[in-house]
């Protein structure tokens, strides 16, 4: 069974491109099944997004809608100046978290229309902005150019 | 004036870098040995101006020059000197001058230790390099002028992000330069062979060194980017699948299935042109690194840079050389003839399927990272991809790699038995299915997979160390003659053991810390406690403090666990100046069985402080398994076979001189 060069050049590829298939396979099924959208809360609107769907929610962190609950909990309000969806949490908040700053939150849409993250993203400095957030700001007109730039 | 100075040292370095790209390769094609011997002198040059630029950079810093804009916008005279420091690379422009400071490194190093490469060879190695200097060279010089001054020079600077002013993360981005840019001399090197159209044994022994001190930077330049994540972002993650950090992994995955595909270049002279491409994309990949983390294109947690103009530059430079140098690669690579052949149960089949799967899983992690920027720029659609992806593409892909890891080096080359060889490695399965039994027998709760994966990390341990008990002849030759083929081993495979090794340490602490880490979250008022683990923490109560440039509360915790004494550990709350950014420090608590972790947040409604507390168990074991790796690959680097510069093309053997 002396296999030429040829034919294990071949076998070679072969099993090169097979792992390559499955591999694209495995990516293709991971993408649909873990990826998650992102909607700002006018979005959440127009598209009527079912309750019990898992998205993120981008937007800025409504002027006086913070609000401590019993425990580790707080509730806050996420607005793209727009709409406003109200949003619930358990954990500690990102050191940055603060009214009128931008923030990203991924949960769960409730039926009674109450977000439900159970993460809310962290940013690294009070001028950086989620990219996401940014984008959807500055299609609604809302948003500060020379604030952003700036480190 | 000194950075007027080091900003003509800029363009001069710059003028340096086009004369080393464009007179070598003119004097290599055409034969001319005095034009390819400037290569060597243009790159010692090219370095000591970049070092005058980047000194003339540092001294503004030091000084707080706050003229310069970029250290008015960085810096900040209140900070700690290593800042100061290290200020000087936390910014756009700061960093791309270390970069090609470090770019230029390579380039003299290669100059200097490339003395017995072929003259040819080694002109077209600079030229190459040359030619990656002149595209960020002139990137800096036209839109990321790091001397640009503001006026009039305004009193106070702006400070250094405060996340930054760590001193983990003041040499994270230097080891991982040196990383990302070392791969260059690999890239050069293929480059160079497409041109001459020859690749062989001493190829592959010149270009080995290279890529193994690359990935050795990268590889302890990542573990400290983790470890930094670890303790200072507060929530005890230690790997998170960002695109930053996947920009760092994917040159880290490819260049090691370079190094392993090197090896049956230079033992077996096949796989040349699969080892080609490897170069090629594993310098690609630190390009795109570079690109991703440094244009602001990504929605990250570290992007901290925001510029079009910038990002399009670099995307200019990226296709220019990925492009070209993938356009090369499928025009010349054809000319490079393979000779070795072998069975498909053998040493080189076995590195085929370590560089199949390193290869496929940098692709699925690339495939992860890019896509929700191509499905936006494509459909304007915003979605992201999460660790639950790369967990389970990456997962699948890595375990049968993980699993063949110690079977591997039993294998002999050209054609061997795999019976016997997996027989040999019954040690490292009975220490496997002895610790997964272990771990399920102590293991009251937790994932049923946590037990195998402990048993995956000690069947990688134990297989090292069979191998190496194999090599040396352990029990079956007496055991001073074990000790003399042990202290006789050459350094290339101790450097192999120890960095199998390592990665079974890292699974270890990996599987433990994702099966049975404890989290706690709970409001204390001082003197309340909570539990977690064995560990009963009391919050004492918090007082003030005043840090150099910030202010802090310092929340104190007593740690008791049974049978021991207690332990105070501190966590802090800060608020940088002059940006009033906050940051909170952890304490954490190592012990043998893992690190416990505390977190103060901030008040809940009645005043009572939020606390974080986790029981991190064996998670240490993830840094340590780094560190053995890297270890490995000094001993790897030390063999005399691999030493740089060592090998000659020639045939016949000549005498080393001594060192």
């Amino acid at each position: 069974m002396a296999l030429t060069r040829k034919q294990k050049r071949t076998g070679l590829i072969l099993s090169g491109l097979l792992l390559l298939g499955i591999a694209a396979a495995l990516v293709l099924t991971a993408l649909r099944d873990t990826i998650v959208f992102f909607y700002t809360p006018s979005e959440v609107v127009e598209k009527s997004i079912e309750p019990g769907t898992r998205f993120r929610l981008g937007g800025l962190v409504a002027e006086g809608s913070f609000e401590k609950q019993s425990g580790a909990t707080v509730q806050f309000s996420v607005t793209d100046t727009d709409k406003v969806l109200k949003v619930t949490y358990t954990g500690t908040l990102p050191d940055l978290f603060r009214e009128g700053q931008g923030v990203v939150t991924e949960g769960v849409l409730g039926k009674d229309g109450l977000f439900m993250a159970d993460t809310v993203l962290a940013k690294h400095d009070e001028n950086y902005m989620p990219k996401e957030v940014a984008d959807a700001l500055k299609k609604k007109g809302v948003w500060n150019e020379g604030k952003a730039t700036q480190q | 004036m000194i950075i007027e100075f080091g900003h003509f040292a800029l363009v001069l370095a710059l003028i340096v870098a086009v004369y080393q790209t464009v007179v070598p390769l003119y004097g290599a094609a055409n034969g001319n040995v005095a034009l390819m011997r400037g290569a060597a002198p243009a790159s010692y040059l090219q370095l000591f101006l970049l070092a005058i630029a980047f000194a003339a950079l540092t001294k503004a810093y030091v000084t707080s020059d706050f003229s310069v804009h970029n250290v008015w916008a960085n810096s900040h005279s209140a900070k700690p000197l290593i800042y100061k420091i290290s200020g000087v690379w936390g910014n756009h422009e700061g960093s791309m001058l270390l970069w090609v400071l470090i770019l230029a490194a390579f380039g003299a190093a290669v100059g200097l230790f490339g003395g017995n490469l072929p003259p040819g060879l080694k002109a077209r190695v600079l030229a190459v390099q040359g030619s990656i200097s002149v595209a960020f060279l002139l990137f800096l010089v036209t839109v990321s002028n790091p001397f640009a001054r503001t006026f009039p020079p305004p009193i106070e600077g702006k400070g250094l992000n405060p996340i930054l002013q760590d001193p983990a993360l003041a040499i994270h981005p230097p080891l991982l330069y040196a990383g990302y840019v070392g791969l260059s001399v690999a890239f050069s090197f293929a480059i160079a062979a497409l041109i001459e159209g020859r690749v062989d044994a001493a190829w592959a022994r010149w270009v080995r060194p290279w890529t193994l001190a690359a990935w050795m930077f990268l590889t302890l330049g990542i573990a400290m980017g983790s470890w930094w994540a670890y303790y200072e972002l507060g929530w005890g993650g230690w790997w998170f699948w960002d695109p930053v950090e996947n920009a760092s992994f994917m040159p880290w995955l490819v260049s090691a299935a370079l190094l392993h595909s090197a090896i049956v270049v230079e033992k077996r002279n096949a796989l040349k042109v699969w080892t080609i491409l490897l170069a090629i994309l594993a310098f690609s990949l630190s390009l795109i690194g570079t690109f991703l983390v440094r244009s602001g294109v990504l929605t990250s947690v570290h992007a901290f840079a925001v510029d079009p103009e910038r990002g399009v530059f670099i995307l200019a430079i990226l296709s220019v050389f990925i492009g070209g140098s993938l356009a090369l690669y499928a025009w010349r690579a054809p000319v490079l003839q393979a000779t070795g052949v072998f069975a498909p149960v053998s040493r080189e089949g076995a590195l085929v399927v370590n560089n199949l799967l390193l290869a496929t899983s940098a692709a699925a992690v690339f495939i992860g990272t890019l896509y929700p920027l191509a499905l936006e720029a494509v459909t304007g659609e915003k979605i992201s991809v999460g660790p639950p992806y790369f967990n389970f593409t990456f997962g699948i892909l890595v375990l049968p790699l993980l699993l063949l890891v110690p079977l591997g080096p039993m294998l002999s080359w050209k054609r061997a038995e795999l019976w016997p060889a997996a027989r040999r490695l019954w040690f490292a399965a009975v220490v496997a299915l002895l610790c997964g039994v272990l771990a399920l027998a102590l293991q009251y709760r937790g994932p049923v997979m946590a037990p195998f994966g402990i048993a995956l990390g000690a069947w990688l341990i134990a297989g090292s160390l069979n191998e190496l008990g194999e090599r040396v002849r352990l029990f079956r030759a007496p055991l001073a003659t074990s000790w003399q083929r042990l202290k006789g081993l050459p350094g290339q495979s101790v450097g192999m053991t120890l960095a199998h090794l390592g990665v079974g340490v890292m699974v270890v602490g990996i599987v433990a810390i994702t099966a049975w880490r404890q989290e706690v979250v709970t409001s204390l008022q001082p003197d309340e406690t909570l539990q977690v683990a064995d560990t009963r923490i009391t919050f004492l109560g918090e007082t003030p403090f005043t840090g150099p440039n910030y202010t802090a509360t310092v929340g104190r915790f007593k740690l008791e666990r049974p049978g021991r004494e207690p332990v105070i550990l501190t966590s802090d709350k800060r608020v940088f100046l002059p940006s009033r950014q906050p940051t909170t420090e952890v304490g954490i608590l190592p012990t043998w069985r893992g690190d416990i972790y505390v977190a103060m947040g901030d008040k809940d409604i009645n005043g009572a402080r939020i606390v974080r507390a986790y029981f991190n168990p064996l998670v240490t074991l993830i840094w340590i398994g780094s560190v053995i790796m890297f270890i490995g690959g000094i001993f790897s680097l030390a063999d005399r076979r691999h030493r740089v510069g060592a090998p000659k093309r020639s045939k016949s053997v000549q005498p080393q001189p001594a060192e």
